[in-house]
């Protein structure tokens, strides 16, 4: 509906405040030409209950990144708030941006996902587990990649060859969260697979190809220096399978809305999930949009349906707990 | 469809360009920035010391009585008024210069710029000390020089590894230092290390840029003569008004020899044909008055005031095997980590307490600094200044702790 005023919620105070910012700055620019009367928010500037309770939306963009956004705890306030919001809900935003819980549920619903671990700081600081951490090297194998249990734009993921930088590795990855995951490496192409609309609906394939070899932090956000194909040039059956296992993954994560999940294909055209983003990010080098302009979809439409999903819930009953 | 055009310029872009992304520490300052975070991190001037009413009079009366001028362009070299008034605060250190030997630049920050245009060539070897000013090491990039690092101690830059690669062979185009209240690295250049760079140097042919944008922040001891006092003829000395007025008026300045001089102005008029006439307008008043004295001992004596308390609260609060430097001037204390420690990896936690530094990786061009920290006491007030640093120690004790267990 055409002046309907909804608010856009980007910033906020984890590590991913710049990207979130450049997220909600372009969503908010991409609803006003669609007409609506788009209001960003940031809840680090003003407090999100009051702010949104005077502000009279009827619904939420959520363009957060990184905790409070991604992890439930934006999503549960929306939902005593009575305001509809795009994504998913609270506990499916919860268990997909912790890695833990993820990297379980996806093992549990039988989606390929490269072997892991978890180290706690808690288990090292209090238990020992220090004197194991060879023993989670052996069992994951070389080479691995560490990550936060609870961040992400590839922040504190270290990758490691040699089992002597593993205590580095963990540190770096203990800045940011309280836990950490090692995961086995998969070498091969990564592929992000986006949903739009409900987890059957994957949008073409987006192929990453970083000149630096590694898709980190700088590799995301300085355009230019990684180039992206969408869709991705798979052989047919291989692009299939990754489909299929990014449906399973949406699926078993009860993602709505939208979500993109990351994939490794390995040298034998098999995909692995590595990593779940419940809000995607949507800024100029950002993979979804890629995925939904390749699939006909500009950026201003691709904002406005993914806000009538949210519009089409209006009110929120009890929520999904 | 193939490829998707994420940045139609991505072939386009000059080489010199290759160091300029986007970085995860780059990405946690926009949090830092936050009021909720003590931030020991930028090193902005206290300019809330500065009276309103005199700046809003300083303002007032320039428009009143220069407007057509204020408004109007100037000259590339700067008013000679103003390069007088340089020469003046320039003589407070014992440094004696010619107005017609200064050029005045957007900040000294465009004179490192300048310098790099006139004298760096693609390859070209200079010699910076490690650690080194981060603004000065992204301006010299863009030149695509290669660097030769020289390491600090307590007496400033060891000359003798530069002495040694003289000897080897090197041929650095210029040697760059900040020989007053090193930023980041808080240290000052001895008088024998001073006479020793200089000796080299002219022996060598190897001209000296001196950046001293601190030199009149001293809380303590006996200030030294300037490298340029020392050798006018192979120093080029750079100065600015950002510390002792306002970052804000984008006023600063080169001395150098006619020649270099001369090239320094075509370049300048070449990058922006003149810097702001308002602005330099205003400082010529402000310097013209008694009042930048009185506001500058004040403002010394709040720095002054702020890094003892730092001090003190570096030793009360951070652990037993880090290590600091006890700057007798300037904005900012170098901090070293014991080696295990990753500076830049614990900035997210340290955000996440709400306290932010500098990562010693900024400034070195190789990749080390890991284990060092620079603090900066110049911005905080005292009471934010103890509880930035006792976060801080807390952090870096449980880090410890951690790194234990991870190693046992």
């Amino acid at each position: 509906m055409s002046g309907e005023r909804v608010a856009v919620l980007a910033g906020g105070r984890s590590p991913e405040r710049e990207v979130s910012l450049r997220s909600g700055h372009r969503v908010a620019t991409a609803l006003r030409a669609r007409g609506y009367d788009a209001l960003l928010v940031d809840p680090a500037e003003a407090p999100l209950v009051e702010t949104l309770s005077a502000a009279t939306v009827s619904a939420c963009f959520v363009a957060l990144h990184g905790k409070e956004g991604e992890d439930g705890t934006v999503q549960r306030l929306l939902e005593l708030l009575d305001l509809p919001y795009t994504g998913s809900g609270p506990l499916a935003c919860e268990i997909a941006f912790d890695k833990v819980l993820c990297k379980a549920a996806l093992d549990e619903a039988g989606v390929p996902t490269p072997p892991w671990a978890v180290v706690e700081a808690a288990a090292l600081r209090d238990l020992g587990a220090g004197a194991l951490l060879h023993r989670l090297a052996e069992r994951v194998g070389l080479p691995l990649v560490v990550k936060p249990s609870r961040a992400g734009s590839a922040m504190g993921l270290t990758f490691v060859d040699r089992e002597g930088d593993l205590p580095h590795a963990v540190m770096s990855a203990l800045a940011f969260s309280e836990a950490a995951i090692v995961e086995r490496r998969v070498p091969g192409i990564e592929i992000a697979a986006s949903m739009l609309g409900t987890p059957r609906d994957v949008l073409p394939l987006v192929g990453i190809f970083p000149k630096s070899g590694v898709f980190d932090y700088a590799a995301r956000y300085t355009p230019g220096v990684t180039e992206y194909q969408a869709p991705a040039r798979l052989d047919d059956e291989v692009g299939e399978r990754v489909r299929s296992v990014a449906a399973q993954a949406f699926q078993a994560l009860r993602q709505r809305d939208v979500s993109r999940v990351d994939v490794m294909v390995d040298g034998e055209g098999r995909p692995w999930v590595i990593d779940v983003n419940v809000c995607p990010g949507m800024t100029d080098t950002s993979l979804l949009p890629m995925a939904a302009e390749a699939a006909g979809v500009a950026f201003p439409e691709l904002c406005d349906r993914i806000l009538r999903l949210a519009l089409a819930r209006a009110p929120v009953g009890a929520g999904d707990k | 469809m193939a490829t998707f055009d994420v940045d139609p310029y991505a072939e386009l872009y000059a080489r010199r360009t290759g160091g300029m992304s986007a970085s995860e520490v780059r990405a946690l300052f926009a949090v830092a920035a936050r009021p909720e975070v003590v931030s020991l991190a930028g090193g902005m001037p206290y300019v809330q010391a500065l009276p309103p009413e005199q700046v809003i009079e300083l303002v007032e009366a320039v428009l009143a009585e220069r407007a057509d001028v204020a408004l109007q362009y100037g000259g590339g070299q700067g008013s000679p008024l103003l390069r007088e008034r340089i020469a003046m605060l320039m003589a407070e250190e014992g440094t004696d210069a010619d107005p017609e030997d200064v050029v005045v630049t957007t900040g000294a920050q465009q004179a490192l710029d300048l310098i790099g245009k006139v004298l760096i060539d693609p390859g070209d070897l200079i010699a910076v000390e490690a650690p080194s000013y981060v603004g000065a090491l992204s301006a010299f990039s863009a030149y695509e020089p290669r660097f030769l690092t020289i390491e600090l101690d307590e007496e400033g830059m060891v000359v003798e590894q530069l002495e040694e690669a003289v000897l080897r062979g090197e041929r650095p185009k210029l040697v760059y230092t900040v020989p007053n209240f090193h930023n980041p690295a808080g240290v000052t250049m001895s008088l024998a290390r001073r006479e020793q760079l200089i000796a080299l140097c002219r022996e060598a042919h190897i001209p000296i840029v001196e950046d001293n944008p601190y030199g009149l922040l001293r809380f303590e001891g006996e200030p030294l003569p300037t490298l340029r006092s020392m050798d006018p003829r192979n120093v080029i000395y750079l100065g600015t008004v950002s510390k002792v007025f306002s970052p804000g008026v984008r006023v600063g300045w080169a001395l150098a020899e006619p020649g270099v001089l001369q090239r320094l102005v075509l370049a300048k008029e070449a990058a922006d044909l003149c810097g702001s006439n308002l602005t330099m307008l205003l400082t010529e008043r402000y310097l013209s008055t008694e009042a930048w004295r009185v506001n500058l001992a004040r403002l010394v004596e709040t720095y002054r005031r702020r890094r003892d308390v730092m001090l003190a609260a570096l030793a009360e609060h951070f652990p037993a095997d880090a290590s600091w430097t006890r700057p007798e001037g300037g904005f900012y204390v170098w901090v070293r980590l014991p080696p295990y420690l990753d500076a830049r990896a614990l900035l997210a936690a340290a955000v996440e307490r709400r306290v932010a530094y500098v990562p010693g990786t900024a400034f070195y061009p190789d990749g080390r600094g890991t284990d060092a920290m620079r603090l900066a006491f110049c911005y905080p007030t005292e009471d934010r200044i103890v509880e930035g640093v006792r976060r801080l120690g807390e952090l870096l004790a449980e880090e410890e702790e951690l790194y234990r267990s991870l190693s046992g």
